[in-house]
């Protein structure tokens, strides 16, 4: 290429480019394949951003993976299995090799989930593989957003990511409501059956919704293939496309990071994609995917054989759905009869609505609003990258500890009854603890975790102002004992003490000079109150001069009192300590 | 508007940090007064960073670990053929275990578990673990790009005319605003039937049976019941002659089961405390929609003692001994009744079929 150019004037003005030829010359050419793709994409260039791109380590960041990672599988081990899945509730007679049900009519759905998980060698494996995942799916979605909002790196830049993430997590639930459903077996006709009770609760269209999902009356033949339509197509392209944004807008943002030395807000300190991330994160799927495999091998999911086919009439005891839609059915069990009544002849039943239809999406909002809320409350819009931890904003993770106390209590009623079995005790008694816990819990939680964030906060401080705690107990010649503090090194007290400590917003001025009351104050009055209810507690870092006073002149103990004596005696004391742990 | 900015302080009732001005101060003091970032620590190598002994030990583990992986594939190649459908073998720990599963499942699981191992372990012992700085620059454009895309498009309004001509504007506006509706229309409007009043019936109704009563028939059994056959304290479980027809046709068999399921049960007369309970049964002898009335499961839990019908979806409990009203958990209504009575040949019938609608509530359910 460069000789017909050689020897133009032009070179010289090229002077500086000698070292990318340096370069050239040093790598590899670009060729055979890679060389004939760039030709037609120009796609190096991507190339070597992407694999360019650092990523902090951090254990927290792996949750994510793990959700992406079990999507994926799902995605592979569900494609496998739409060869024999037959999505259709015609009626069949059974005459696989489960000799149980052999001459059973069944569907032909069940039919052919039978037929996976008995006559196809290794279906039943890639049957267990897709539940399996998909479990660990919704277990690592929660789990990561858990991370995420604890560590506040839902903060600007990235709220779209989490609003996309939100929406991510409720599709998940159902699509694996959706699956769920498929096999057409007793358990999960009875989900159908249920959500089929949820639909007919809303006002007005309810009836009307029922008999258009199910394509007349309930079951019918209709919502078989609808759901695989729903389960296979419909959400798994939402999915990946909401994923694949939510993938792409973490590489626009570069991954957050802990706080820590050398870590500031501007910069990302990790590992390169290429080669260390490629081998780790790639290991890593390989990491989740063995692990879901083993526990495939092992554990039985979803023993649909043992339920029989679906029927109306029949059910069994300790009936429950798949963990993730837990909380749901444990809100139907929680909320009381009266909450049905009958107004102008017309039938409102809030007992089923409130928690089959409102609260999952009305849940979301708030999840996916919150970002906001708090950005308005504390008034800050600058970019943040750096992660919180989470004791260092102890009312958000109060806020975010309650929610999770909501969420379990609503869980753990949803298995009362095994509860109740399993523990000998009262069905009643425990419905009704659940129905007190649902109100008492979060506020407990919030209350219990923010004093505990705020403790941390204060035993983060002492620590930077005296010292570690070495475990080792001096002895003064009059008899006091002391424990010996060492100073923390720059390195390790920069992590305790980098985080900013907001002070609450107050209204500047109530009334202008003039006495003449303020439209921005009336306007700002709620903000000033959650920005108080926000920052009221804080414990402030330590800074430098606080350091040195504690040097100086110490808070309590020895220091305070006799500092000549540890000038004098501190050294040789310890020497002799030293000296007797060798003996 | 430019997000950069914070809320405005000083304005009169503008929100700022405790302490107004004075606070303003001695916040920016205390930014001097902070910690400095010490920067990166310094670099620990690792073993195989100075011994070439350790880093040659690193290889062989990845290799090794790799090595692990063909071997668990090859297991499993050879287990697919080898091992018949039949074998069952106990698993301890687990119990009885499925051969063909637990082998290809505990193989295919190692054969990628220890390909990620060996990945991470490689990365982990043998990769530069030098921490590598990225820069991080606002996300945001320049004012000058900001600028340039606002005049992007404005420029192309002003070539599409679109200001000029505020016709179009709104007529494309309606337009794209109407063009989903035949989309909606056509999924809302073809879903399903509509004809929701089939919630209100069942087959227990005698038009069903040409204004016949209609004989409880046993489910799965489909015979006819005697009233000497319910003996005190049993429960059946029933379906209406009239299923004899659908089975049949076998069509819309488990639609009309799933309103016509009905529960026996012969009580002591004494203990029923509802009069009109007691009448609509003989002897003692009640049957009920088995069909719960919160969303819809089977009420298939009896407990003879108390008299207690429970739901095992959501223990919503009903009380036999007064109309099976609720006495406990989140169901409203009580389970409808059906009247019963014995015909000349002293089989159970039902004269009447259910007074209200069966199953769970819905909008137009008491109209």
């Amino acid at each position: 290429m460069s000789t017909i150019n050689a020897d133009r004037p032009a070179d010289a003005l090229r002077a500086g480019d000698r070292q990318a030829d340096q370069e050239r010359a040093e790598s590899k050419p670009l060729g055979g394949i890679a060389g004939w793709l760039d030709d037609r994409t120009g796609a190096a260039k991507g190339m070597s951003f992407v694999l360019k791109k650092v990523f902090p380590d951090h254990w927290s960041f792996m949750l994510g993976e793990i959700a992406m990672y079990s999507m994926i599988i799902c995605l592979l081990t569900g494609a496998f299995l739409t060869f024999w899945f037959v999505p259709s509730a015609s009626p069949v007679v059974y005459d696989g090799s489960y000799i149980p049900l052999q001459g059973v009519t069944v569907s032909d759905a069940y039919r052919s989930t039978l037929d996976i998980s008995f006559d196809i060698r290794g279906g039943l494996l890639i049957r267990q593989i897709h539940h399996w995942a998909a479990l660990v799916f919704c277990v690592a979605i929660l789990v990561h957003m858990g991370r995420v909002f604890f560590t506040g790196a839902f903060r600007k830049p990235r709220e779209i990511n989490w609003v996309i993430g939100s929406i991510l997590s409720m599709l998940a639930i159902v699509e694996g409501f959706a699956g769920y459903s498929l096999p057409d077996d007793l358990l999960s006709g009875t989900g159908l059956r249920a959500a089929e009770g949820f639909m007919r609760s809303i006002p007005i269209i309810g009836s009307y919704v029922s008999y258009f999902v199910f394509g007349g009356a309930f079951p019918g033949e209709a919502i078989i293939p609808r759901l695989y339509a729903v389960h296979v197509l419909l959400l798994p392209a939402i999915l990946v496309g909401l994923f694949t944004a939510h993938i792409l807008l973490v590489f626009l943002h570069k991954h957050t990071q802990y706080p820590g030395p050398g870590k500031t807000n501007n910069n990302v300190v990790g590992f390169p994609m290429m080669p260390v991330y490629i081998a780790k994160a790639g290991g890593f799927f390989f990491i989740v995917f063995g692990v879901i495999a083993l526990i495939s091998a092992l554990v039985t999911i979803n023993p649909i054989w043992g339920y029989g086919p679906y029927d109306p009439s029949p059910v069994t005891a300790g009936s429950q759905p798949d963990w993730y839609m837990g909380f749901a059915d444990g809100a139907l069990r929680l909320l009381p009869g009266f909450l049905e009544f009958t107004a102008f002849g017309y039938t409102f039943s809030f007992n089923v609505m409130i928690g089959a239809i409102l609260l999952i999406p009305i849940m979301y909002t708030l999840i996916g609003v919150y970002p906001f809320f708090e950005a308005w409350v504390t008034g800050d819009k600058r970019e943040h990258h750096l992660l919180d931890r989470p004791r260092n904003n102890p009312t958000r993770t109060g806020i975010g500890v309650a929610a999770m106390t909501f969420y379990i209590v609503l869980f753990f009623a949803s298995g009362n009854d095994l509860m109740a079995i399993k523990l000998h005790l009262s069905i009643n008694d425990l419905t009704r603890l659940f129905q007190l816990l649902i109100f008492v819990g979060p506020p407990l939680a919030f209350w219990i975790t923010k004093r505990i964030c705020l403790s941390l906060q204060r035993a983060d401080r002492q620590k930077v102002l005296h010292g570690r705690e070495t475990g080792v107990i001096w002895r003064y010649p009059d008899g006091r004992f002391e424990e010996i503090h060492a100073p923390l090194t720059p390195q390790e007290r920069w992590v305790l003490v980098q985080h900013e400590s907001p002070e609450p917003l107050v209204i500047t001025a109530e009334t202008d000079a003039n006495g003449v009351e303020s439209p921005i104050a009336r306007k700002e009055r709620l903000r000033a109150k959650l920005s108080h209810f926000y920052f009221k507690d804080r414990v402030a870092p330590p800074t430098p001069s606080e350091l040195e006073a504690a040097h100086h002149h110490g808070d309590h103990g020895v220091e305070t009192h006799e500092p000549e004596a540890i000038e004098a005696g501190g050294a040789p004391a310890r020497e002799t300590i030293k000296a007797d742990r060798q003996n | 508007m430019n997000d950069n900015e914070t809320t405005a302080h000083g304005e009169s009732g503008a929100l700022a940090p405790a302490g107004g001005d004075g606070a303003l101060e001695t916040r920016s003091t205390t930014e001097l007064d902070r910690f400095e970032n010490p920067g990166l620590p310094p670099h620990v190598h690792r073993a195989a960073d100075d011994d070439p002994k350790a880093a040659k030990r690193a290889e062989k583990q990845v290799a090794t670990l790799f090595g692990l992986s063909m071997l668990s594939t090859l297991v499993f190649l050879v287990g697919y053929f080898a091992i018949h459908d039949d074998w069952v073998f106990f698993f301890p720990g687990l119990g009885q275990a499925k051969t063909l599963n637990v082998v290809l499942g505990l193989s295919l699981g190692f054969a990628l578990f220890f390909i990620g191992i060996g990945a991470v372990h490689w990365a982990k012992t043998l990769m530069s673990d030098e921490e590598v700085v990225e820069e991080r620059h606002p996300l945001g454009s320049s004012e000058v790009e900001r600028a340039k895309a606002v005049k992007v498009v404005t420029d192309g309004g002003e070539s599409a005319q679109i200001n000029r001509r505020p016709l179009l504007k709104y007529s494309l506006g309606g337009a794209l605003g109407l063009f989903a509706l035949p989309f909606v229309l056509q999924v809302a409007g073809s879903l399903g039937p509509g004809n929701v009043e089939e919630l209100k019936e069942t087959l227990w109704d005698p038009k069903y049976n040409d204004g016949k009563p209609i004989r409880l028939f046993r489910d799965p059994e489909r015979t006819p019941i005697k009233l000497s056959d319910v003996t005190l304290g049993s429960v059946f479980h029933v379906m209406p002659e009239t299923m004899e027809k659908v089975y049949e046709e076998g069509k819309h068999v488990l639609e009309q089961k799933a309103k016509a399921a009905v529960i026996l049960i012969r009580l002591n007369p004494d203990d029923i405390k509802v009069q009109k309970a007691k009448d609509w049964g003989v002897d003692g002898t009640v049957a009920y929609s088995k069909i719960c009335t919160h969303v819809g499961c089977a009420v298939g839990l009896y407990e003879q003692q108390t008299h207690h019908l429970l739901c095992p979806c959501h223990q919503s409990t009903f009380d036999l001994t007064e109309d099976c009203a609720v006495i406990f958990g989140p169901a409203k209504r009580a389970l409808p009744q059906l009247k019963i009575t014995v015909d000349d040949e002293g089989y159970l019938v039902a004269p009447q079929g259910f007074k209200e609608p069966v199953g769970p509530s819905f909008w137009e359910r008491a109209r």
